[in-house]
């Protein structure tokens, strides 16, 4: 009984954190909302360098949560989710380059089909390679979202476990955004003043940030349980969604009129969890899904 | 990583499933908070000593088994699932027990733990008085010095004390030291119910049963034997205990996770037994609810084991003990909340979620507010600043 990361894990997100951390991966972010994709590729190279494309079939499903988390806290846009998470188990083998793929009606467009490799679409319970058709505009920016036509089959490895994977890696993601968002308000409320003092020194602030503390500290045991087997990936899902959320929604509010701004960097995630709350199966769905296992 | 229980762990949970399930009372005790409840529950606690699964994680010397942390957790875990009676010992082994151990002289832990650990002596907590609630400092029951015959006078009333109508001791701080403020000179006294000068008057709850009390002291003689720690410490020695109660002591995953299986077993009967919709028995939203409340209890559960690997490693609860009350406590509401909702009209008809509810309603305000919590989280875990002063002294 030794619930938390190992020495290796422990190492792993360090040096993932210490790699994100100096990238400008905002800079990346906001060059990938408007068309300019170059940062973002460089930064995907640098990260699947460091493996992260290789997680999903050499790793366990911890070290996919670690990688995801980091992701969420820095919006490493693309679609990470597809390429390192999804189709490596749908395939059977590691993605080369970058992919994506849509699997309605629960993930109805492609990410980023514009600029993937691949393409790829789920379609009367097998995979197919498929064109990208009409873009879609999302909530997030960073997320350029397509309609795509089925073509030829491929082979196929084992698609529920790959959706698991798949919602695992986005929970995982809503965590580090979650976190994120929180960490940013706290700086915030720290230093703004009104009516003479920190509005972080007012209880309706400090309660509603303590509320977003234990929202994200509950989450994140489901998040690791679901890595080990321990409860379903749906339960992960539901409570990472529900505490990011709530983070954005408090992050936004605290941070009054400056928050609602798109220069704000906060922006970048508070409409990133907003996509990610509906992204591989809505709270809705996986909440009839943990109903319907526990009535069976 | 590891979420496995190693072969002894497993052997000790098979021991106390096994001895559970041919021990626990079949039907419910009455309620502890009665004449006839307590007594039968007294009874409860002296047949868990003799099979030495009253305090698993003491020492051997005192009744214990010597349990670790992970096998305290998997023992609750075990004990909530059978069913078994509320513990009526619970502010004596839980909340003073770690103070004795720390702070006790061998003649106090000699003399007092191994009959809280039978249940022949119940203790209560008497921390709250009239005008110190949350801002536990400012009491003003005072310990005036008794040079003459060796030891101390109380003075002034406690409130809210959690077992005290039926209790034989107490444990609470008291003043010594009149020219000190609020942390200071206060002193942490142990001292019988019955003694001359103390006057107990039972405090009828929510659900009409006297389950706290409110004390008054009239001159109470303690002598110094029964000083706990040292005269005008009592402050932090108390707040060990705080630490414990608003912590993992109090609250074991294990109750949750047994309410939010009969939660789950309550909803599957509702659909056995009524086309869902024709008696809006099961609305639709209630099915979330039970999720919901179910994937809280597995969070609370795993969120245990990440403390307890935290604490096994040398850490300590610090803050985080209260990010977990109040999260446990609004838990609690909400899985009895949602059992109610299932229940439908027949919800305000006495039955044990009924209880159970009633019960969960006290859960955020005792052990320290959840306002008082959640300033907690905020300025010790996140650093925000405190209060200016005026509004906190």
């Amino acid at each position: 009984m030794k619930f938390e990361l190992t020495d290796d894990q422990g190492d792993f997100r360090s040096s993932l954190e210490s790699l994100l951390s100096s990238a400008d991966t905002v800079g990346a972010a906001r060059a990938w909302a408007s068309g300019d994709h170059a940062p973002g590729l460089a930064l995907w190279k640098r990260l699947a360098d460091q493996g992260l494309t290789m997680l999903a079939t050499d790793a366990t499903p911890v070290e996919v949560c670690i990688a995801f988390e980091s992701l969420g806290r820095h919006a490493v846009p693309g679609p990470w989710v597809e390429s390192a998470a999804y189709l490596p188990l749908a395939l059977g083998r590691e993605v080369e380059g970058v992919a994506t793929v849509a699997v309605p009606p629960l993930v109805p467009y492609a990410l980023d089909a514009d600029v993937a490799d691949h393409v790829f679409v789920v379609t009367g319970g097998s995979l197919a390679r498929a064109t990208p058709g009409e873009h879609k505009t999302s909530v997030d920016r960073t997320r350029h979202l397509f309609t795509v036509s089925a073509e030829d089959a491929v082979t196929a490895g084992d698609l529920d476990a790959a959706f698991d994977l798949a919602v695992l890696a986005t929970s995982a993601q809503l965590l580090g955004a979650g976190e994120r968002i929180l960490a940013d308000a706290v700086a915030y409320v720290k230093q703004r003043k009104q009516f003479g003092r920190e509005i972080g020194s007012y209880q309706a602030i400090k309660h509603a940030l303590a509320d977003v503390r234990i929202a994200l500290d509950f989450a994140r045991p489901l998040v690791l349980g679901a890595a080990l087997g321990e409860v379903g990936v749906s339960a992960a899902k539901v409570a990472a969604g529900d505490a990011a959320y709530l983070s954005s929604r408090t992050g936004l509010q605290v941070h009054g009129a400056i928050g609602y701004t798109a220069e704000l960097d906060l922006s970048i995630w508070i409409t990133k969890v907003r996509a990610l709350v509906t992204a591989w199966g809505t709270p809705a769905h996986h909440r009839a899904r943990i109903l319907q296992e526990l009535v069976g | 990583m590891d979420l496995t229980l190693s072969e002894s762990e497993l052997a000790f949970q098979a021991e106390a499933r096994a001895w559970l399930a041919a021990n626990v009372p079949s039907t419910p005790l009455p309620s502890m908070d009665t004449a006839e409840g307590w007594v039968a529950h007294q009874e409860w606690e002296a047949r868990l000593s003799a099979a030495r699964w009253s305090v698993v994680s003491w020492p051997e010397a005192f009744h214990g088994r010597e349990a670790s942390l992970v096998e305290w957790v998997i023992f609750e875990e075990e004990y909530y699932r059978a069913g078994a009676p509320g513990r009526v010992s619970q502010n004596g082994i839980f909340l003073l027990a770690p103070i004795l151990f720390d702070h006790g002289t061998p003649e106090q832990q000699a003399r007092f733990l191994p009959t809280m650990a039978t249940g022949e002596q119940i203790w209560a907590q008497c921390w709250s008085e009239p005008e110190a609630g949350s801002d536990l400092a400012s009491l003003t029951s005072t310990a005036r010095r008794d040079e003459a015959r060796g030891g101390w006078l109380l003075g002034g009333q406690k409130t809210w004390s959690s077992r005290a109508s039926f209790a034989h001791w107490g444990f609470g701080l008291f003043r010594s030291d009149p020219g000190a403020q609020r942390h200071a000179g206060l002193t942490y006294f142990l001292f019988p119910l019955d003694a001359e000068g103390v006057t107990v008057r039972p405090i009828a709850q929510l659900d009409g049963e006297a389950g706290f009390a409110e004390i008054f002291f009239e001159d109470v003689f303690v002598p110094d034997s029964d000083v706990l720690g040292g005269v005008g410490e009592g402050w932090s020695v108390a707040m060990s205990t705080a630490g414990n109660e608003r912590g993992l002591s109090l609250r074991s995953p294990g109750r949750f996770c047994a309410a939010a299986d009969r939660l789950v077993d309550l909803y599957r009967a509702g659909l056995d037994g009524h086309d869902a919709g024709s008696t809006g028995k099961i609305a639709g939203s209630t099915g979330e609810q039970v999720v919901d409340a179910w994937v809280k209890a597995q969070a609370y559960r795993l969120y245990t084991w990440g403390t307890v690997t935290r604490l096994a490693g040398g850490g300590d609860m610090g803050a985080a003990g209260s990010v977990n009350k109040v999260f446990w406590s609004e838990l609690d509401i909400a899985l009895h909340e949602t059992a109610l909702d299932l229940l439908g009209p027949e919800a305000e008809v006495d039955s044990t979620w009924l209880d159970g509810y009633v019960f969960s309603l006290s859960g955020p305000i005792y052990a320290g507010t959840n306002e008082v919590q959640r300033n907690i989280v905020a300025e010790r875990i996140l650093g925000l600043p405190r209060e200016p002063k005026g509004a906190r002294t």
